[in-house]
């Protein structure tokens, strides 16, 4: 019982950690002059008030849901993947150019090949750091960062340049900008709303990465991995690969973010010079909700809705009591802080639990129970 | 324009723009040889750029703008010990959580405060006597504003204090083996939290050096991944001040080199130019982190247990 009460305070701490931020985003409030029931009403009445503002929300959730499963699958491994936005920029320029170039293919053909190279490129730009560090001991945090700067620089240089929609080149203003898909290869989509397809391909992916993380031996590895290496390779599992595959998967399910991005929202590419002009800082705010989501799939589905429905409110919140959205930006950021703060109350719990076992039982703790803060020790 | 100039001009702004990666990285360094990782430098800077300039475009003084910037490192540096030390957070989690927090509120307060791009008249050049009237290297050097001076002229103070002092030497076990210099009586929370306050601060600074000092503007997310690249160069520099030196250099002269390009109408794409110092990076740390260990307690919390 006691331990039934424990494990629901743990699935509990993430929502009191964005009610601590959200507390002290009401105070940010006051301190502005703005009354916080009115401006949370706002971003309430923004996300959710409409059948469109739902739609929209969800819009919104898709990238982060999607970012969020790759975050899911590295961190399990215990590797930090923060080349989100670098991974997405790389799905997104692949799946464009394939719109662009098979201009006279079925639609759905080139629906399923964007889908595919997104998760290509995204995997590409994700394993490139899995390599690094798992054969030359190159810190991922590092190389990811690396990689975001050098896809941003990429992308300004093919939009600029090589990809730029022919029409903008007759204009003095070249935008740098491709041109736009033809409508056939749109993501299909439930008018009149804006939302496509791509939810749906992505809670059923978040099904598939459960299934993948739980249900197989290659998930089963990826896991061990993260939870003791050492342990895992007298195991006979291969660590470096799995330290890999689980960057390479990381990449990729950002990588068909950007893609999706382009097929379902966009219709096209349009770069502001910065790696958020196009990825709507996704790449980032996709940790927050895996974070948020306790690094599950399953739980990742409702935490990328919130965090999509801030993003929503919070332009109808500017509106309606003139706070720039960037506040949400800034909550966002607590809520990280938060989430990651209290894990020091589970591990503390988990040590006390783990050291009455000592003196009842004869069962050892193995060094994954205590190194691991986010595994259920019982389960 | 004749290729003297021009070499003049490349290396003079290389020197120029060197500065806030100096201060960022070399704040970032006191942090990870005492074994932490603080990823949120990009945020304590665009929260440093931002105040320091409201409080120099307010009041017409800059340098309460740089004390408020340094206030403002130091209270994010203090929130950020306390989160790594006591609450032992997962350091690379932690510090997004941290640029995240930046970014907002820096965007925020400027719409919020100031609405719309301003300009400041930042710390003017300050020619140097003599040295300053060199040909070329004067130029280059000895005619640079204070704040870039301050950035060169921490790169000899920190390396003296990291490596001939007995705080240095406290920095440096607390990162290698906390255990062994907790039982010699090192307080290894304490030597952290000054750390990571120091590192807050010099990433404040940085921000103000360019909202102050180098571009005299505030804009939305002006350091565009910079503190990021404060990161990168410490693991460039192999965690030693002269290897961060080196790197930051590498970083703005091919920035100074890229500026130039485009004024000069070179029809080379800039992007591929400002491409290479990032591929560099991963080259340099492929070929170093096989050789050069880091402090063996970096991104570990620390328990004394009990």
């Amino acid at each position: 019982m006691r331990s039934r009460i424990n494990s629901l305070f743990d699935a509990l701490l993430p929502v009191l950690a964005t009610f601590a931020a959200l507390a002290v985003g009401a105070i940010m409030l006051l301190i502005l002059r703005v009354s916080p029931v009115e401006a949370y009403g706002a971003l309430w009445e923004g996300a959710f008030g409409s059948t469109n503002a739902m739609a929209e929300t969800l819009v919104k959730a898709t990238p982060l849901l999607l970012v969020g499963l790759g975050i899911c699958i590295a961190f399990r491994a215990n590797v930090i993947n923060i080349g989100g936005e670098g991974q997405m920029i790389i799905g997104g320029i692949l799946a464009t150019q394939i719109g662009l170039t098979f201009t006279d293919w079925p639609g759905w053909l080139v629906i399923v090949m964007a889908i595919g190279l997104g998760f290509l490129g995204g995997a590409i730009w994700g394993g490139i750091p899995g390599l690094l560090k798992a054969y030359f001991n190159v810190n991922e945090i590092l190389s990811t960062v690396m990689m975001n700067a050098i896809a941003v620089q990429i992308m300004n240089f093919l939009l600029r340049g090589p990809m730029i929609d022919p029409e903008q080149l007759e204009k003095a203003s070249k935008i740098p900008q491709t041109a736009r898909l033809l409508e056939v290869f749109r993501l299909p989509r439930l008018v009149p709303t804006r939302l496509h397809l791509g939810f749906l391909i992505a809670v059923i992916l978040a099904i598939l990465v459960y299934i993948l993380l739980w249900r197989t031996t290659l998930g089963y590895r990826i896991r061990a991995v993260g939870q003791n290496p050492h342990a895992s390779r007298y195991g006979g599992i291969r660590v470096r690969r799995r330290i890999v595959t689980a960057l390479l998967l990381s990449g990729a399910f950002a990588g068909l973010a950007g893609a999706i991005q382009v097929y379902g929202v966009n219709y096209r590419m349009i770069t502001d010079g910065s790696a958020s002009g196009f990825t709507g800082a996704a790449g980032f705010n996709g940790i927050v909700a895996a974070l948020f989501g306790q690094l599950h799939p399953i739980g990742t589905i409702p935490a990328s809705i919130f965090f999509g429905a801030l993003l929503v409110g919070a332009n109808k919140m500017q509106r309606v009591v003139q706070i720039p959205s960037a506040l949400i930006t800034a909550m966002n950021g607590l809520v990280v802080i938060f989430v990651v703060s209290s894990e020091i109350w589970r591990k503390n719990r988990q040590k006390r639990r783990l050291s009455s076992d000592d003196k009842d039982s004869a069962r050892p703790p193995t060094a994954g129970e205590i190194d691991s803060p986010k595994e259920e020790v019982l389960a | 324009m004749t290729p003297e100039l021009i070499i003049v001009g490349i290396l003079t702004s290389g020197i120029r723009l060197a500065t806030p990666y100096l201060y960022a990285a070399i704040g970032e360094t006191f942090g990870q040889r005492s074994g932490v990782l603080n990823l949120g430098v990009e945020g304590q800077m665009l929260l440093g750029a931002f105040v320091s300039f409201y409080v120099a475009f307010t009041t017409g003084n800059l340098w309460l703008g740089l004390l408020a910037a340094v206030a403002v490192g130091a209270a994010m540096g203090l929130a950020m010990a306390y989160v790594t030390v006591n609450l032992q957070a997962v350091q690379g989690i932690s510090g997004i959580g941290f640029y995240l927090f930046g970014l907002g509120m820096s965007d925020l307060l400027f719409k919020m405060l100031l609405g719309t791009v301003e300009t400041v008249k930042g710390f003017p050049p300050l020619h140097i006597p003599l040295l300053g009237s060199i040909p070329f290297i004067g130029e280059i050097f000895f005619q640079q504003n204070l704040m870039v001076y301050g950035a060169f002229l921490l790169v000899p103070v920190s390396w003296f204090v990291l490596n001939k002092t007995t705080l240095g030497l406290k920095i440096r076990s607390v990162g290698e083996n906390p255990e062994a210099a907790d039982s010699l009586g090192v307080s290894v929370a304490r030597i952290r939290y000054f750390t990571i306050i120091l590192g807050g601060i010099l990433s404040g600074i940085a921000g103000a050096s360019m909202s102050i000092a180098l571009l005299n503007v505030f804009q939305q997310n002006m350091t565009s991944g910079l503190g990021f690249i404060a990161v990168a160069l410490v693991y460039f520099g192999a965690w030693r001040i002269g290897g961060v030196l080196i790197g930051a250099l590498l970083f703005s002269m091919v920035n100074s080199l890229q500026l130039w390009m485009q004024v000069l109408d070179v029809p080379i794409p800039s992007e591929i130019a400002v491409m290479l110092p990032y591929i560099l990076t991963i080259i340099v740390l492929v070929v170093t982190v096989s050789r050069v260990r880091s402090p063996s307690a970096l991104t570990k919390p620390f328990d004394r247990g009990g």
